[in-house]
């Protein structure tokens, strides 16, 4: 079994969509290209399975049903997604609540740490040696 | 007997639906919470004598025929895992029904924290039960969703920061999982992991090879293997001490547990190995030097939790029978000891009121107590003999010399440097926070006492850890078994088709 054309088609739009605005910093954006990266997962998923009419005994002959599994992990997948999507929209509100906005920051931490480095070397070094003369300045006389 | 093998899912499960209806009566809730983990570690004790003797369990949920419906298996290895996580989840609730108690409901509130907890603990159980691969996909999902309950408690702007990080970071993980699941089914025609075990091994090398990475790929970033491990550090230290504490003692060996599945169940050979030595060094390496460049505790905690999963890769990519023994093995000792330490370096921060490096001094001498149990599980995590990380890094490092190959060999060397270093990280927090003389740190302002609740659950885990060391005989007994199990592949595969022609 070859897939459909139109799906592969429709998966690749919406995950280079989805992953174009996942590289975004503002995280409404984020959450829009999880959404549509997740859509363009489900519909992939989808086109695993075989097509045809409804799975149901009596409405289609046996031959011709479509594979009902792939639809009943979408159906879960699309749950999921859709709880954390509320959660997202939540956190996202919460952000600009507090700060302002909703860009995702940097990490604190990591930040200092790397002003600590850059001090240590380079220019800062020198600093250093000027707060020592400095010291030694005031002391000395 | 099988009747064990759904319960440590469901009992955690309906123990979340009572204590939220119960959101009002925090007594109850402990209650209700503390006889639900203590019900879930008994049965996963007698799922673990009763597999050791009788071989996997197998349950079909909801009574379906075995391929179309979902299976539960419990074999020796998933057994094992539950006891650890089990009892590492009941000591961190009760530590954090101590720091409840004792900070009264209004910095925690404690009425959304026990049903997340609960639901964490169901995802984790069913991830290790799950005999069906988009049933494992549903377990990390559960226990995802809770996690990013309770990583952003309180919603303060760091934990909002770190939060945001982790939950796009999960969710693009689980994507890539879903994806590889989708590929899985439309390649193999079913996602049941017994009779995938056959049907895998028949596609084309090239198409099992992208199947097993896409799979490695979305489980390397749950696990924080090496250049997807980013995220951790950034985000862990930010939580509740109790909710870092099951974090770094459980989430990450979901991952390891789900990559050894892969590794053993599905798609045994292969490139991937090798491909899985080198990314163990690099997670060895590069996260123990991080962790020696941070100032706060926490963070290099974390940082040592990356480098130390490179011990488990290890393990895994030696893909031999002692390897993967020793790797068990390690996960379990991993487990105890990094829940252990994150829960005293909780109690340094109530404490002393910091976790930062340059703010502490002279604990030692302000809280005994405090010292030792430090001191145990940071040896522990070290690798000082006697204690069972010793015993762990030696079965890993005699697997790598046996292999004798190239590329274990470098692993040996980088795995005793990680060894060393972590030493050099850990004794630089001693010094700094424990030995070096207590006029440099603030005085505390009128002697906070420890809640005895956290510091009891502490003792307790601390105890645990050293118990593994006098139990290591009997552990690597259960490893060794465990590991044969998973690389014969025949018990589980048998267990499941005997339990469907049933």
């Amino acid at each position: 079994m070859s897939p459909n054309l139109t799906y592969v088609v429709v998966v690749g739009v919406l995950v280079a969509a989805g992953v174009t605005l996942l590289l975004e910093r503002s995280l409404t954006r984020v959450l829009m290209g999880i959404v549509l990266l997740a859509n363009g997962v489900n519909v992939s998923i989808l086109a695993g399975g075989r097509f045809g009419g409804a799975p149901i005994v009596g409405t289609t002959p046996d031959g011709e049903m479509s594979d009902p599994l792939p639809q009943a992990m979408i159906l879960t997948a699309i749950v999921i997604t859709l709880g954390i999507t509320a959660f997202l929209l939540a956190l996202a509100y919460r952000s600009w609540r507090l700060v302002g906005n909703d860009e995702v920051q940097d990490d604190v931490e990591d930040r200092r740490i790397v002003t600590l480095a850059e001090q240590d070397a380079g220019p800062g070094g020198d600093e250093e040696s000027d707060e020592d003369s400095d010291d030694e300045g005031t002391t000395g006389p | 007997m099988s009747d064990l093998v759904p319960l440590p899912v469901v009992i955690p499960l309906l123990g979340a639906a009572i204590t939220l209806m119960l959101t009002r009566f925090p007594q109850a809730q402990r209650v209700v919470s503390l006889t639900a983990l203590s019900a879930v570690l008994g049965v996963a004790i007698a799922l673990l004598a009763v597999v050791s003797e009788r071989g996997p369990l197998v349950v079909s949920v909801g009574g379906w025929p075995i391929p179309l419906g979902i299976v539960l298996v419990a074999d020796q290895f998933a057994a094992l895992m539950l006891v650890v996580s089990a009892a590492v989840t009941l000591c961190v609730l009760v530590y954090s029904i101590g720091q409840g108690l004792a900070d009264g409901s209004e910095d925690t509130p404690i009425s959304i924290y026990h049903p997340s907890y609960l639901v964490l603990t169901a995802g984790v159980t069913t991830a290790f039960l799950s005999g069906d691969l988009f049933n494992l996909y549903v377990g990390f999902e559960i226990l995802l969703v809770a996690s990013y309950v309770l990583i952003t408690v309180g919603a303060t702007e760091d934990r909002v920061r770190a939060g945001t990080t982790y939950v796009v970071v999960s969710l693009l993980s689980s994507l890539l999982f879903l994806t590889g699941v989708g590929l899985v089914y439309a390649a193999a025609g079913t996602l049941n992991m017994a009779q995938l075990a056959g049907r895998l091994d028949a596609l084309p090398d090239g198409l099992r090879l992208m199947l097993n990475c896409m799979l490695l790929l979305a489980f390397g970033i749950k696990a924080a293997v090496f250049p997807l491990s980013a995220w951790l550090p950034d985000s862990y230290p930010t939580a509740l001490a109790p909710v870092t504490a099951v974090f770094a003692g459980l989430l990450t060996k979901v991952g390891i547990y789900a990559i050894i599945r892969v590794e053993t169940l599905l798609f045994p050979g292969g490139p991937t190995p090798d491909l899985l030595l080198v990314l163990a060094l690099l997670t060895m390496l590069v996260g123990i030097l991080g962790a020696i460049a941070q100032s706060d505790v926490k963070r290099m905690l974390s940082f040592n939790l990356v480098s130390h999963i490179g011990y488990l890769l290890f393990g895994i990519g030696l893909a031999t029978d002692r390897g993967l023994s020793a790797a068990i093995f390690y996960a379990v000792h991993h487990i105890a000891i990094l829940t252990t330490l994150f829960l005293v370096v909780g109690l340094v921060e109530r404490f002393a009121g910091s976790t930062s490096l340059d703010r502490l001094g002279g604990l030692a001498r302000l809280s005994p107590l405090l010292a030792i149990l430090f001191f145990v599980p940071a040896m522990n995590l070290a690798g000082i003999p006697p204690f069972s990380g010793f015993l762990g890094k030696l079965g890993l490092i005699q697997a790598g010399v046996a292999d004798g190959g190239a590329l274990p060999l470098a692993l040996v060397a980088g795995g005793l440097a990680t060894s060393l270093l972590t030493l050099y990280a850990l004794a630089r927090v001693w010094n700094m926070a424990f030995w070096r003389p207590p006029t440099i740190a603030p005085e505390p302002a009128g002697e906070p006492r420890l809640p005895w609740l956290m510091v009891g659950s502490t003792v307790a885990l601390v105890v645990a850890g050293l118990a593994l060391t006098v139990l290591a005989g009997p552990l690597f007994d259960v490893t060794v078994n465990a590991a044969d199990d998973l690389l014969d592949r025949a018990p589980y595969v048998d267990a499941v088709r005997d339990a469907g022609a049933r």
